[in-house]
C-alpha cells in the first residue's frame, strides 16, 4: 500500500483545517459567561513575600495564595540518590524565586480588564540577592534559593572512568570551556487553558494546550485533590509544543481550581511577553571538558564537568534531573571510545524552571562534543571531517554499547557524514578557501553528527525514578458500521502530523482507504492512557500500538470475511482497499454491516470483542531506538562585523522506516531552523539581579526565512531491529546538530585569525569581540 | 499584554486633529501606523487617555514639490517610498532606505512622520533626514513652525515637539544629478533595527557634503568636516576613520566602535569605490 500506507507522501489530514484557519485552539473556544484571567507576576527574581494585598472590593475577582490553601504544590521527586525536590506552589508562597512567578490570578470579562486588576494588586516583597550564574550558585557561600536546603544543588551525578591513566599517556590533550545560552521555546501558540464544570457529567473539563493530556489529568488530580474520574482533559489543536507543554503548569492548576470552585468557565492565554520572561526555561549549560586523543586524533577519553542552570523548581513529571542526566549520558555522542569521566551539577537558580526542550540536553552536548572533535582535529593538524569519520562508531560494530551503556541499535554513522559532505560539496569548499573571497568574507565548513535516543521507555525513565514512567502505549481502532476506521490514542498531535501518520500505519495493516480513517487524540474521556508526546516517541510508540491493534482487527475481519466468502481465513487478502479471496471481494462496509447491523450473518465462532480493538505496545528494548544524523554547514563570516551568513546547509538522517517522508522532512527542517536559532540568534540573558533582558521579540531574535539558505536533505533508511516496522523517532533530531555544525564552520572560517568561538548563540557581537581580542593580542605580541 | 483603556478619535481634518490633541493635553497621543506605538501600548509603557488617529488625513499624505525641494506629508508610509508611489527627491536614496526598514508588513503601515516623532536613534528615517539636511514643519494650536532635522532630535526617543504639536511635513532639499550617496547599516538580523548606520551624502553642485553615524545610543552624529574633506579629495584613504569615529563616540564599546567605523567606511565606499 505504498500509495497511502507506510512510506507514502500523503498530504496531512491536519492541514485542511489549519490552512483554512479553521483550527480550534484554546483561544478560539467560545463559551457563555467565560471569564478571562491575567496573572500578577513577580517583578523580582528572589525575595521574601511580606504581603500580596487585594484592593477593597476585589475579593472575589483576585485570587492569591491564601485562597488556594487546599491546593497542593507541584512536587516532582526523583529516586536518584541525593536528589532534592522542591515545592512549587501554583501561586507563590513564602518566597518568590524567579521573575514571572505567579502571585495572584485576576478575573474579568476581558483580558485587558483582568490586566487592569492585576496592576491594582499591591505586592510587598523583601528583595533577596539573586542567584543567576550557575557556577557562582554552586559556591558554598551562595544565597540559598530553597531555605531548607544546604546548597543550591538539585542533584550532582558522576561517572568515574579511569581518566588518570590517560592524563599521563595520551599524546594529545585538548581542554575547552563552553557555554550555551538560555532559551525560550517559542511555539507559535503559547500556553493556554480553559476550564469549566460539566454538570451533566459531574466533571471538571479542562481544555489545555498540552502535549501530555493524560498526565495533566493525573497531575491536576494530585494538586487539586479531585479524583481523576471527575476530571476530563481535552487537548484542542496545539500550535507547537517542543517540550514547553509537557509539564504541569501553575496556570493550569489555577484555572482548573477556579472552574472547580466557582463552577464557571475561566481561561488564561499566555502572551508573548509572559513567554519571554516566565518561560525562559531551557538549554543553558556550561561545560568544562578535556579530551584525550592519539596523534591522529583518535579519541581515547573524555573528562567533563557539566553544569545546568535548572532554574527555581523541579517540574512535574520530568523533574529537575532530566536535563543533566541526559547531558551526562549523551555527551559521548556517536563516538567510539572507552574512557569517560563526567560530573554533572543541576543547579537551582532564580530563573524559570527548566523544562525539556526539543532534543533535551542533546543540542548542548552535541555542540560540546562536536566542538571538541574539531578542536582535536586542529590540534593534530587534520581535516575535522576525517577525524570525525574515524572516531564514529562503524556499521560493523552495530549493535554497539557505548561508554555510558547506551545501546545503539543500527545504522551507518560514517555513511551519513559522507553523504552530507557530498551534499555541500566539501572538497569544493576546501578548494574555494584557498583564494580570498572578493567581498573579504571568510568561508568555513563545519560538521556535526549525533545520535538521538528515541522512544526510550520504561527502564530508562524508571532509573530516574520520576513521578510518571511510560509503559505500554495503547491505541484503539474501531471499524464503523459503514466501513470507516476510527483510531483513538492518548498521545497528542502538536504539529507533528500524527493524525496522518497513525492513519498511514492502519492503512498499511488493513489496506483500508486513507480517507476512510479518522483519528481522535488525547481526550482523556475517549482515549487510552498515554504519557503523551515527548522524547521522539509518538511514531514508534503510538505507531506500534496502532499497528498491533490494526493487526488484531485484521484477524477478526478475516474471520468474518472468510465466513461470508466461504473460504479459509488464510485465503483472505487485504487488497485494493477491499477484502478479497480468489475472485470474490467484500468492502469494509460489508464487514461493518455484518457485525453491527446484520449479526445473523456472523460465524458461530466470531470474536465477541467485535470490531473494536485496544492494544498496548512497546519496542523489544526499553533503551530506545537510535536515530542518527549528520549535518553540514557552510558559512561566510564578515570579519569586520562578525555577521555570519549560512551559505549552504545539509542534513542526512536515518530514522529507520519513514512512515511519511514528507513529514520526516518537515520535522528535520523545522528542527534545523530551531537549531539555527540556538546557534546564532536566540538567548534570554539576565542581569545580576535576575531581570530578564529579552522581554520582547526585538531583544530575543528568532531566525527568519531570510536568515536561512535552502536546506538540503538526504536520508538513509536502516530499520531498527527492535521496533514495529523498524521505525525510529525523528521529532527532535533536527534541533540537535545545527549549533555544532554552524559554530564549527565559523571556527573553520576564523582559524587563520586564531579565533575560536566557544559560546552560543554566536552573535555578531561575540564573534567580533573574539576577533578584536585576537587582534589586540597579536598587536601586543608584535610590539 | 493589553493596553490601558483609552478613547479613540479619528478626526476628519488636520485642524480637528490639532484641536483634539490640545484638548487632551499631555494625556492624548497621536497614532499613525502604530508600529512603534502599538507595542508600547500593549506593554503599557504608553498609557494615553486618548488616541488621535491621523493616518487617514489627506493633508498628511500629500507631496508638494518645487525646484529646490520636495515636501512629504508625515503620514506617508514607508511602502509609498519603497514602491516609488511618491516622488523621490534624492536620486533613489529615500527609496532605497525605505525598502530596508523592517519587514514589508511593518512598512505597509509605518509612516515617515511616526518614525521621526518616535525618534529611535537606530531608525532609518531619523538618520536619513539628518543626512539630507531636511526641515520639519510642525503644527500646534498656536501655529506652525519649522525645525531643522538636526535640531529636532534632542536625545534617544526625545524630540523638540511640544505637547499638542503634530509633525506635519518633511521638506527634503533635492539632490542634484551630480549628487551621490552611500548608506550602510549593520543589523544583527534582516529586518531588525540597526546596530550601526553609516551615511555619506555629497552634492558638489550644491556644495553639500555630510556624513552621519547612526544607531549609537544618542541622536545621529553629523561629521561635516570629515565629509567635506572626503568630498574634496574624492577618497577616504588618508583619513583614519576609526579614530574619527572614536572621537565622535567616546563611550562606545570596542564592538560598537568597529561596527560604526565599518558602516561609515562602507557607505563612503559606495560613493567612492576604491
Ligand atoms: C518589527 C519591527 C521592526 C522595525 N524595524 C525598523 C527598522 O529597521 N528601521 C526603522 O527605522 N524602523 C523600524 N521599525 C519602526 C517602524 O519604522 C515604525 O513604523 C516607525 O518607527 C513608527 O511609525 P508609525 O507610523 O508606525 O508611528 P506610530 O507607532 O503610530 O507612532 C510612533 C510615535 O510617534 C508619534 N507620532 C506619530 N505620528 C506623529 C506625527 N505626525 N506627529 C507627532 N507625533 C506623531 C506617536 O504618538 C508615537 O509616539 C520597526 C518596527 C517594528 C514593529
Amino acid at each position: 500500500m505504498l500509495d497511502q500506507g507506510i512510506g507514502a507522501r500523503v498530504l496531512r489530514k491536519e492541514d485542511d483545517r489549519h490552512l483554512h484557519g479553521r483550527g480550534q485552539f484554546v483561544g478560539d473556544l467560545a463559551m457563555k459567561g467565560l471569564k478571562e484571567v491575567a496573572f500578577r507576576r513577580s517583578s523580582l527574581a528572589h525575595g521574601r513575600i511580606r504581603a500580596v494585598t487585594k484592593p477593597a472590593g476585589t475579593d472575589s475577582v483576585i485570587i492569591t495564595a491564601d485562597d488556594l490553601k487546599n491546593v497542593n504544590p507541584i512536587f516532582a521527586d526523583s529516586s536518584i540518590p541525593g536528589f532534592k525536590a522542591s515545592n512549587y506552589p501554583a501561586l507563590a508562597t513564602g518566597k518568590v524565586r524567579f521573575v514571572g512567578e505567579c502571585l495572584a490570578a485576576c478575573i474579568a470579562d476581558s483580558r485587558a480588564e483582568a490586566e487592569d486588576l492585576a496592576e491594582s494588586v499591591e505586592v510587598d516583597i523583601e528583595e533577596l540577592p539573586a542567584v543567576i550564574d550557575s557556577l557562582k550558585a554552586r559556591a558554598p557561600d551562595a544565597p540559598l534559593i530553597h531555605d531548607d536546603w544546604a546548597d543550591n544543588l538539585f542533584l550532582t551525578t558522576s561517572v568515574q572512568g579511569d581518566i588518570d591513566s590517560l592524563v599521563k599517556t595520551a599524546p594529545i590533550k585538548v581542554t575547552r570551556e563552553l557555554r550555551t545560552g538560555r532559551q525560550c521555546m517559542h511555539p507559535m501558540e503559547g500556553k493556554g487553558v480553559l476550564a469549566y464544570w460539566d454538570f451533566q457529567a459531574d466533571q471538571l473539563v479542562v481544555y489545555t494546550s498540552t502535549q501530555v493530556p493524560h498526565m495533566i489529568r493525573t497531575g491536576l488530580s494530585e494538586t487539586l485533590g479531585l479524583e481523576q474520574r471527575k476530571i476530563r482533559v481535552i487537548p484542542p489543536d496545539v500550535g507547537g509544543g517542543f517540550g514547553y507543554k509537557c509539564v504541569l503548569q501553575p496556570e493550569e492548576i489555577v484555572i482548573a481550581w477556579l472552574a472547580m470552585t466557582t463552577k464557571r468557565p475561566h481561561r488564561w492565554i499566555e502572551d508573548r511577553r509572559e513567554h519571554l520572561t516566565a518561560g525562559a526555561n531551557s538549554r543553558e549549560h556550561h561545560y568544562q571538558i578535556t579530551a584525550y586523543a592519539d596523534e591522529k586524533g583518535r579519541l581515547l577519553g573524555l573528562d567533563a564537568e557539566i553544569t545546568v542552570s535548572v532554574g527555581a523548581y523541579s517540574v512535574w513529571p520530568f523533574t529537575a534531573c532530566l536535563e543533566a542526566a541526559q547531558a551526562g549520558g549523551n555527551l559521548p555522542g556517536p563516538y567510539d571510545f572507552q574512557v569517560y569521566r563526567c560530573k554533572t551539577f543541576s543547579v537551582a537558580t532564580n530563573k524559570p524552571p527548566f523544562t525539556p526542550y526539543r532534543g533535551v540536553a542533546r543540542p548542548g552536548v552535541c555542540f560540546a562534543i562536536e566542538l571538541m572533535m574539531d578542536a582535536i582535529a586542529r590540534e593534530v593538524g587534520r581535516d575535522p571531517m576525517d577525524v570525525r569519520a574515524e572516531n564514529l562508531v562503524k556499521s560493523t560494530q552495530m549493535p554497539y554499547n557505548n561508554v555510558t551503556g547506551k545501546h545503539y541499535d543500527s545504522g551507518d554513522y560514517p555513511a551519513s557524514l559522507k553523504q552530507v559532505a557530498g551534499l555541500i560539496d566539501a572538497p569544493g569548499i576546501r578548494a574555494r578557501q584557498k583564494a580570498p573571497e572578493a567581498d573579504g568574507r571568510l568561508i568555513g565548513v563545519g560538521f556535526s553528527t549525533f545520535t538521538e535516543q528515541s522512544a526510550h521507555g520504561t527502564k530508562v525513565f524508571a532509573s530516574w525514578g520520576i513521578p510518571v514512567v511510560p509503559g505500554y502505549e495503547q491505541a484503539t481502532v474501531r471499524l464503523t458500521p459503514d466501513g470507516g476506521l476510527e483510531i483513538r490514542a492518548g498521545i497528542h498531535t502538536i504539529g507533528q502530523g500524527l493524525e496522518t501518520t497513525l492513519s498511514q500505519v492502519a492503512v498499511h495493516e488493513l489496506g483500508i482507504d486513507y480517507d476512510q480513517v479518522r483519528v481522535t487524540l488525547g481526550d482523556t474521556a475517549s482515549t487510552p492512557y498515554s504519557t503523551g508526546a515527548y522524547a521522539s516517541r509518538g511514531m514508534v510508540m503510538a505507531g506500534g500500538a496502532v499497528s498491533r491493534a490494526s493487526q488484531e482487527l485484521a484477524r477478526r475481519i478475516r474471520r468474518i470475511a472468510a465466513h461470508l466468502l466461504q473460504c479459509k481465513d488464510e485465503d483472505i487478502r487485504f487488497e485494493g482497499r477491499e477484502i478479497r479471496a480468489g475472485g470474490a471481494s467484500l468492502s469494509f462496509a460489508d464487514i461493518g454491516r455484518a457485525w453491527y447491523l446484520r449479526p445473523e450473518q456472523l460465524p458461530e465462532d466470531v470474536n465477541t470483542m467485535g470490531m473494536e480493538v485496544t492494544e498496548g505496545y512497546k519496542p523489544q528494548v526499553d533503551t530506545g531506538v537510535f536515530t542518527y544524523a549528520s549535518h553540514a554547514a557552510v558559512v561566510a563570516v564578515d570579519p569586520e562585523t562578525g555577521i555570519v551568513e549560512i551559505l549552504d546547509y545539509a542534513a542526512v538522517d536515518d530514522c529507520g522506516r519513514m512512515v511519511n517522508p514528507m513529514i520526516v522532512e518537515g520535522q528535520v527542517l523545522g528542527g534545523t531552523v530551531q537549531g539555527v536559532g540556538t546557534a546564532l540568534f536566540e538567548e534570554s540573558p539576565y542581569d545580576q539581579s535576575g531581570q530578564p533582558l529579552a522581554s520582547t521579540l526585538q531583544d530575543y531574535t528568532l531566525p527568519g526565512a531570510s536568515d536561512l539558505p535552502w536546506i538540503k536533505l538526504g536520508h538513509i533508511e536502516t530499520l531498527s531491529p527492535y521496533s514495529a516496522h523498524g521505525i525510529k523517532g525523528v521529532g527532535e533530531g533536527g534541533a540537535i546538530a545545527p549549533p555544532g555544525a554552524i559554530v564549527n564552520a565559523i571556527n573553520d572560517a576564523l582559524k587563520a585569525r586564531g579565533v575560536e568561538i566557544t559560546q552560543i548563540p554566536a552573535t555578531p557581537e561575540r564573534i567580533l569581540s573574539a576577533i578584536l581580542a585576537a587582534e589586540s593580542q597579536q598587536k601586543g605580541a608584535a610590539s | 499584554m493589553k493596553p490601558v483603556p483609552f478613547e479613540y478619535e479619528k478626526p476628519g481634518s488636520l485642524s480637528l486633529a490639532v484641536s483634539q490633541l490640545s484638548a487632551t493635553g499631555v494625556n492624548g497621543k497621536i497614532i499613525a501606523g502604530g508600529q512603534s506605538l502599538g507595542p508600547m501600548l500593549n506593554l503599557r509603557l504608553a498609557r494615553p487617555e486618548a488616541l488621535i488617529d491621523i493616518r487617514q488625513l489627506d493633508e498628511l499624505s500629500r507631496v508638494q514639490s518645487d525646484e529646490k525641494t520636495v515636501t512629504y506629508g508625515a503620514a506617508i508610509r514607508h511602502v509609498d517610498f519603497e514602491d516609488g508611489l511618491v516622488e523621490d527627491a534624492t536620486q533613489g536614496m529615500m527609496r532605497h532606505v525605505a525598502g530596508g526598514i523592517a519587514h514589508r508588513a511593518v512598512r505597509n503601515r509605518g509612516t515617515i512622520g511616526g518614525s521621526l516623532a518616535h525618534a529611535d536613534p537606530a531608525a532609518d528615517w531619523v538618520n536619513t533626514t539628518i543626512a539630507l539636511n531636511a526641515t520639519f514643519t510642525v503644527l500646534g494650536s498656536t501655529g506652525r513652525r519649522t525645525i531643522a532635522a538636526a535640531d529636532f532630535f534632542l536625545g534617544a526617543f526625545t524630540t523638540s515637539l511640544n505637547d499638542g504639536e503634530i509633525l506635519e511635513k518633511i521638506t527634503i532639499p533635492r539632490l542634484s544629478d551630480q549628487a551621490a550617496w552611500g548608506y550602510y547599516k549593520i543589523c544583527r538580523k534582516k529586518g531588525e533595527f540597526a546596530e550601526a548606520i553609516g551615511i555619506l551624502v555629497v552634492d558638489p553642485a550644491r556644495g553639500f557634503a555630510r556624513a552621519v553615524l547612526g544607531a549609537a545610543d544618542a541622536p545621529p552624529i553629523v561629521l561635516d568636516q570629515l565629509a567635506a574633506s572626503i568630498a574634496e579629495s574624492g577618497t577616504a584613504k588618508d583619513i583614519n576613520l576609526e579614530e574619527a569615529v572614536q572621537a565622535a563616540l567616546p563611550d562606545a564599546s570596542p564592538v560598537s566602535l568597529r561596527h560604526h567605523s565599518v558602516a561609515l567606511q562602507r557607505a563612503i565606499q559606495q560613493v567612492y569605490p576604491s
